[in-house]
C-alpha cells in the first residue's frame, strides 16, 4: 500500500523538480553555472543513452563521446546549411547519428564485455581522428563546411525562442526531458522486457522467442539517436565546436560516472551528468584543479562496484531513509535504558551506508 | 509426435550425441542418463543453440532444425534451464507475458493466458512482484509458467527439481503431470530424481555417453540391466 502511494506521488515529485530546474535554478544561479547546467542537460541525455546500453542490455560501450561528436557535427553542418527549425535539425541529427551509431555498434551483435568495450573504444578513436582531419563546420562550404578561417567565424545558431543562455538552458532541459520519456517508453514496454532478458541470459531470451539481434540493434539505435540529439543541443550551446572537445578518453570517464550515478535508473543519468559537468565547473570556480576528479571517480567506481551496484541514485535515498529512521528513533526514544542493544547495529548500518554515499 | 533420426553432435573430438534415433509420443516422456550423457545437448539441439553434425528432427510434421532459434519458441518449443533462468529484474507477470508477446498469439488474450499459466503452476505470489524477491522453488515455477503459457507444442524441462526440497518437488511433479492434458504439448523431462521421473513419465529414454541405450515404458526401462549398469557401474 505504501509502495502504491509512493508510485502515485512520483509524477508529482518529478513535475515539481522539473519546474524548479526550469524556473528556479536559472533565477538563483549566475550565467557561469547556467552554462554548466546546460552541459548537464546535454550529458544527462548521453548518460541515459549509455544507461540503456550498459544497464539495460549489458553492452559496455566506450565510444559514446565519439557518437556525441558525430551528432554535434551533423547538427552543426545542417544548422549552417539550412534554415530549418531547430527541433527538425535535432531529429535529423539524431537519425543520421543513429545510422552511424548502429555501424559502430555492429560488433555488439557478436561480442560482449571486455572485447566489445575495446572495439568500441578503438572505433571511437577512429572517429575522433576522422573528425579532427575533417574539422567541425565553421560556416564554410562543401561537405565538411569548414573553410580554415581563424577569424570572423559565425556562431552556430540557436532556436530563435532560446537565443539567450537561460532560455537555451530551459530549451535543453525540455529536450532532455523528452529524451528521458522516450527511454522510459522503451524500458516500460516490450523492448525493455526483451532487454532485461538479454542482459540476464541470451539463451533464456532466445528460448522466450526474442530475436536478440533485432533488440540489440534497437537498443543501439535508440542510444545513438538520443546521443545524436544531445550533440545537436550541444552544438547550439557552445556556438563553436572543435574536435579537441571530444577526446576519446572522455568516453571512459563517462562510463565511470554513469556507473557511479546508477546505470539502472534515469535519476542515475542526471547524477552522472552532474558529476561529469557540474562538479568540474564548481571546482574550477573554486580554483581547484578538475584533475582531482579522476581520482575521485576512480574511488567512486570502486565503491559502486563493491557496495552499491545500482549507484548513487539508488544508494543515497536508501541511506537518507535509514538516517531519517535513526534520527526519528533517537528523538522519540523517551529514556536510553533497555532497547539500547538494538541501537548499535542500526548505527553501524548507517555509518556503513554513509560511507557508501 | 517428434521423430529424431540419426542425430549426432560433436564438440571437437567429443561425440555428445551419437546417432540418436527415437520417437517421442504425445504425453510426458522422461530422458535420463548419467552426467555428461548428452541430455542437455539434446535440449540445446531442439532449442537451436547447438547445430548437429548430422541427423534430422521432425516435430509434428515440421523440420525443427530448419528454423532459426528464436523462431522455434514462436513455433512452440519452450524450455526451462538446468540453472533456473527466470528474469530477476522483471515481475512474475512480465516474465510470463514476455514469452506470450513473442509468440504468434495476439495481445487480446494475453492477460488471461498469462494469469492462467501462473495459476496453473500454483504459484502463490503476487504477479506484480519482482522475480528476484522470490525463493528458488517459486522461481522454478515462474520458469515452468513461461514454458506452458499460450500454446506450446513441445515443453522441455531440464532438471526442474534440482536443488528443491521434497515438498516442492512433489508439487512440481503434480504440475508436470498435468502439462500434456492442460496444453496438449509433448513434454520431455530430464531429471536425476527417479521417483519424479517414474511419477510423471509414461515412457522414458536413457542416454549414456551420447548413445541411446534404452527406451520404452518407464517401469521397464528402470529395471533394464544396461540402465542399472550405466548408472551404478558394473557390479
Amino acid at each position: 500500500m505504501r509502495r502504491r502511494v509512493a508510485v502515485a506521488r512520483r509524477p508529482a515529485i518529478i513535475a515539481v523538480l522539473l519546474l524548479f530546474a526550469l524556473f528556479g535554478l536559472p533565477a538563483l544561479l549566475s550565467l557561469y553555472y547556467i552554462d554548466a547546467l546546460t552541459q548537464v542537460a546535454v550529458y544527462s541525455m548521453v548518460a541515459a543513452a549509455l544507461g540503456v546500453l550498459a544497464g539495460r542490455v549489458g553492452l559496455i560501450s566506450l565510444g559514446q563521446v565519439a557518437v556525441l561528436a558525430v551528432g554535434a557535427w551533423v547538427a552543426a553542418r545542417l544548422l549552417f546549411a539550412t534554415t530549418q527549425p531547430y527541433p527538425v535539425i535535432l531529429v535529423e541529427a539524431g537519425l543520421i547519428t543513429m545510422v552511424a551509431g548502429m555501424l559502430i555498434g555492429l560488433p555488439a551483435l557478436r561480442l560482449r564485455g571486455l572485447y566489445l568495450a575495446l572495439i568500441t573504444l578503438m572505433l571511437a578513436g577512429a572517429i575522433t581522428v576522422i573528425l579532427a582531419s575533417l574539422n567541425f563546420p565553421n560556416g564554410g562550404h562543401g561537405f565538411s563546411g569548414y573553410n580554415g578561417a581563424l577569424v570572423n567565424i559565425p556562431p552556430i545558431r540557436r532556436p530563435s525562442i532560446a537565443s539567450g543562455d537561460p532560455a537555451y538552458y530551459r530549451y535543453s532541459v525540455i529536450i532532455a526531458a523528452i529524451m528521458f520519456l522516450l527511454v522510459l517508453a522503451h524500458i516500460r514496454t516490450r523492448p525493455g522486457r526483451a532487454w532485461a532478458a538479454i542482459r540476464q541470459s541470451e539463451p533464456a531470451a532466445l528460448a522466450a522467442g526474442i530475436n536478440t539481434t533485432l533488440y540489440k540493434l534497437w537498443a543501439l539505435a535508440l542510444a545513438s539517436f538520443i546521443t545524436g540529439v544531445a550533440g545537436g543541443v550541444l552544438a547550439g550551446a557552445v556556438h563553436y565546436l572543435y574536435s579537441i572537445d571530444f577526446p576519446t578518453q572522455n568516453s571512459i570517464i563517462l562510463l565511470a560516472v554513469v556507473l557511479m550515478g546508477g546505470v539502472y535508473s534515469l535519476w542515475g543519468a542526471v547524477v552522472a551528468a552532474v558529476l561529469y559537468q557540474f562538479l568540474p565547473a564548481l571546482l574550477q570556480n573554486w580554483g581547484v584543479s578538475a584533475d582531482w576528479l579522476t581520482i575521485l571517480f576512480g574511488i567512486g567506481v570502486l565503491q559502486v562496484l563493491t557496495t552499491a551496484p545500482a549507484g548513487l541514485a539508488d544508494q543515497v535515498p536508501k541511506d537518507l531513509a535509514k538516517l531519517g529512521r535513526l534520527l526519528l528513533r533517537l528523538t522519540r526514544r523517551p529514556q536510553p535504558a533497555e532497547p539500547a542493544a538494538a541501537v548499535p547495529t542500526e548505527t553501524s548500518g548507517v555509518s556503513g551506508g554513509g560511507g557508501a554515499a | 509426435m517428434i521423430e529424431v533420426s540419426g542425430l549426432t553432435v560433436r564438440y571437437g573430438g567429443v561425440t555428445s550425441l551419437d546417432d540418436m534415433s527415437l520417437t517421442f509420443q504425445v504425453g510426458t516422456c522422461g530422458l535420463i542418463g548419467p552426467n555428461g550423457a548428452g541430455k542437455t545437448t539434446f535440449f540445446n539441439v531442439l532449442s537451436g543453440f547447438v547445430r548437429p553434425a548430422a541427423g534430422t528432427v521432425r516435430a509434428f510434421g515440421d523440420d525443427l532444425l530448419a528454423m532459426a532459434h528464436f523462431r522455434r519458441a514462436r513455433w512452440g518449443v519452450r524450455r526451462t534451464f538446468q540453472t533456473e533462468q527466470a528474469i530477476s529484474e522483471l515481475s512474475v507477470f512480465d516474465n510470463v507475458a514476455m514469452v506470450h508477446e513473442h509468440s504468434r498469439l495476439g495481445g487480446s488474450s494475453r492477460r488471461k493466458d498469462v494469469l492462467d499459466a501462473i495459476s496453473f503452476v500454483g504459484l502463490d505470489a503476487d504477479p506484480d512482484v519482482q522475480v528476484r524477491t522470490l525463493g528458488a522453488g517459486q522461481r522454478r515455477l515462474v520458469e515452468v509458467a513461461r514454458a506452458v503459457v499460450g500454446r506450446p507444442k513441445l515443453v522441455l524441462l531440464d532438471e526442474p527439481a534440482a536443488g528443491l526440497p521434497d515438498e516442492e518437488t512433489s508439487h512440481l511433479g503434480d504440475v508436470i503431470r498435468r502439462i500434456p492434458e492442460h496444453t496438449q504439448a509433448l513434454t520431455i523431462l530430464v531429471d536425476h530424481d527417479m521417483s519424479l521421473v517414474s511419477a510423471c513419465c509414461e515412457t522414458t529414454a536413457v542416454l549414456d555417453f551420447g548413445k541411446l541405450i534404452a527406451s520404452g515404458p518407464t517401469a521397464a526401462v528402470l529395471r533394464n540391466d544396461d540402465v542399472i549398469r550405466a548408472y551404478l557401474g558394473v557390479a
